[in-house]
């Protein structure tokens, strides 16, 4: 534990020294907090709205199983709701993968990287450390821009129903398990990508390459073709939880000491 | 400390790693404890990639190696904890300060007592003033400082230096091979390559001549007499050739000439040979202004070294 400890601790000191890293992890989740909050406040109480039905609301017809005894106000609402929880689910995805992009390519280029594979580290605490460094705070992030949306809704006039949709297991599961899930993939995505590369910068955008899938999904959404509800919550658990299992089973077998020293150039 | 038993390395390169790349040949190689042995050869000798071998870093493709008495390829973690390396570029955090830096290697080495051991080498390396400033800020000097106290701050048995004063400046090479002597008189096993032959011939015990496979291997003295003898010069007011014949007929001697008005006297030992050529020199009139031995510098004996194995090759 001694050595995992240490090399999120060196992460850390040297992450928390990078402005570029530091203005992602701030503005990032300012933004995605800060964007349904304020649609919430522009599109006003929905439960004042009530004279139309949500079928007139000229939303996606897909969608408007999601609204079931909704006004069209709320429908609405519950539309871009959709769409910020997705936002949100992009936070411990792309956080985390700013942080592992530079984390094993950084020190090739600074040549630092011998002198560390030459300790007594092994491949498994090297990775672990490295992972742990960019995961905790992708997750801590989520979580916090998560609860202050929460609390944010508190000042909003927001109607009984739609209430109801924020604090349902879809959004939890999806915060709690999904976001964590989702970390860990772009983590170990980062970190696969960031010792094949020489270059941080070809680093940190082919790993942005990740947040693709969900910018699919995102767009499914938009058109009213997806609704996210609890049984695609639950198989984007399962499918998120495989795919992270086999990612990181996948980096300590491609982590080659070897390789990446003198194969990098 | 360390044995190697017919290491090589061979390196697959190319698109489809078609192309074999033979970096290091059946090297066979012991160092005692206590001793310090210089790796010299030119670049692209293998030298770095022998490093890594005995350090753990990479595989040997064939042969075995035992460091600091642990078995290569089957308890590298116990070899990298006994021995500390000083990669040929320092690699520190540069946004780090020094004592960050030290700290975190002191923690990775399980070192007992991390601020005890962290200070000492800030101290002994002068760099206890800049111990909260970034390593950026650094000059070269004191980047490699610092990176000799990462590589001596678990008290390995065995150290080995990469290049250690490539790309220093004189007074900041200086320091650094003060340090070495210094390491020296502490018993320490040191591993250095060079490219300074005049830094090898001052620190090493024994130097090895390297390129691909070893081509020589022995303490400085010896390396010089095995390839060019010993010779030692006569300076004199005149020279009779006659005195040529003469000296090149006593025990072993094995040539003589005339290099101005000096004679220049190939010889087995000079301390035996030395008073009967005096003695004759004066019994026939010369006057003697100084004697000399003739001392072939390392670099001339690497340069030769590599020169024959170019041919070889």
């Amino acid at each position: 534990m001694r050595h995992i400890r240490t090399i999120i601790d060196k992460e850390w000191a040297e992450v928390f020294k990078n402005r570029m890293v530091i203005m992602t992890m701030a503005l990032l989740p300012l933004l995605f907090t800060a964007i349904p909050l304020l649609m919430l406040a522009f599109t006003g109480d929905g439960s004042q709205s009530a004279n139309l039905p949500a079928q007139n609301s000229g939303l996606p017809e897909g969608f408007l199983t999601a609204c079931e005894g909704m006004n069209a106000n709320e429908c609405m609402q519950v539309y871009l709701l959709n769409q910020s929880m997705l936002m949100f689910m992009m936070m411990p995805l792309m956080i985390p993968t700013t942080i592992a992009a530079y984390s094993i390519v950084g020190e090739k280029t600074t040549r630092s990287l011998e002198p560390l594979l030459a300790t007594p580290i092994t491949t498994l605490e090297l990775l672990a450390g490295k992972s742990l460094a960019a995961f905790i705070p992708g997750v801590l992030i989520t979580y916090g821009a998560y609860a202050i949306f929460l609390i944010g809704t508190h000042f909003l006039k927001i109607s009984a129903a739609v209430r109801a949709y924020l604090l349902s297991p879809v959004w939890f599961l999806g915060i709690l398990l999904l976001g964590p899930l989702l970390a860990i993939i772009g983590t170990m995505f980062a970190i696969f990508i960031s010792s094949r590369v020489s270059d941080p910068r070809v680093a940190e955008q082919l790993s942005g390459l990740v947040i693709l899938p969900l910018m699919l999904v995102l767009g499914v959404v938009l058109a009213g073709k997806l609704v996210i509800d609890l049984w695609f919550m639950v198989i984007s658990i399962i499918v998120c939880a495989l795919v992270a299992y086999a990612l990181l089973h996948l980096g300590t077998i491609v982590f080659d000491r070897e390789n990446i020293l003198t194969k990098w150039k | 400390m360390i044995k190697t038993q017919n290491i090589s390395k061979t390196f697959r390169i190319g698109k489809k790693g078609q192309t074999e790349l033979k970096a290091v040949q059946n090297l066979n190689l012991e160092v005692e404890k206590g001793e310090v042995f210089g790796f010299l050869g030119p670049n692209g000798a293998g030298k770095t990639t022998t490093v890594r071998m005995l350090t753990a870093l990479i595989r040997p493709s064939t042969g075995q190696a035992q460091i600091a008495g642990y078995e290569l390829g089957k308890q590298d973690t116990e070899i990298r904890r006994n021995v500390g390396i000083l990669t040929e570029s320092p690699g520190m955090y540069e946004r780090l300060s020094a004592e960050k830096n030290l700290t975190i290697f002191a923690n990775l080495y399980d070192v007992p007592d991390v601020p005890q051991a962290v200070n000492k080498y800030l101290s002994m390396l002068g760099l206890w003033e800049r111990r909260y400033d970034a390593v950026g800020s650094f000059s070269k000097g004191m980047r490699q400082k610092l990176a000799v106290a990462r590589a001596l701050i678990h008290e390995p048995q065995i150290l080995f230096l990469d290049e250690p004063t490539t790309g220093l400046d004189p007074e900041a090479a200086k320091t650094v091979r003060d340090f070495i002597e210094e390491l020296k008189t502490q018993g320490r096993t040191i591993f250095m390559t060079t490219h300074n032959l005049d830094e090898a011939e001052r620190l090493c015990d024994r130097v090895g001549i390297f390129r691909q496979e070893l081509l020589s291997l022995d303490t400085p003295a010896n390396l010089r007499k095995q390839l060019f003898g010993r010779k030692v010069v006569f300076h004199l007011r005149e020279v009779n050739p006659i005195w040529t014949e003469e000296i090149s007929k006593l025990d072993g001697i094995s040539h003589v000439e005339i290099v101005e008005n000096k004679l220049v006297v190939s010889m087995q030992d000079p301390e035996q040979s030395n008073p009967i050529i005096i003695k004759y020199l004066v019994g026939v009139g010369a006057q003697i202004l100084f004697v000399g031995e003739l001392r072939h510098s390392l670099e001339q004996i690497y340069l030769e070294m590599v020169k024959t194995s170019q041919g070889g090759s």
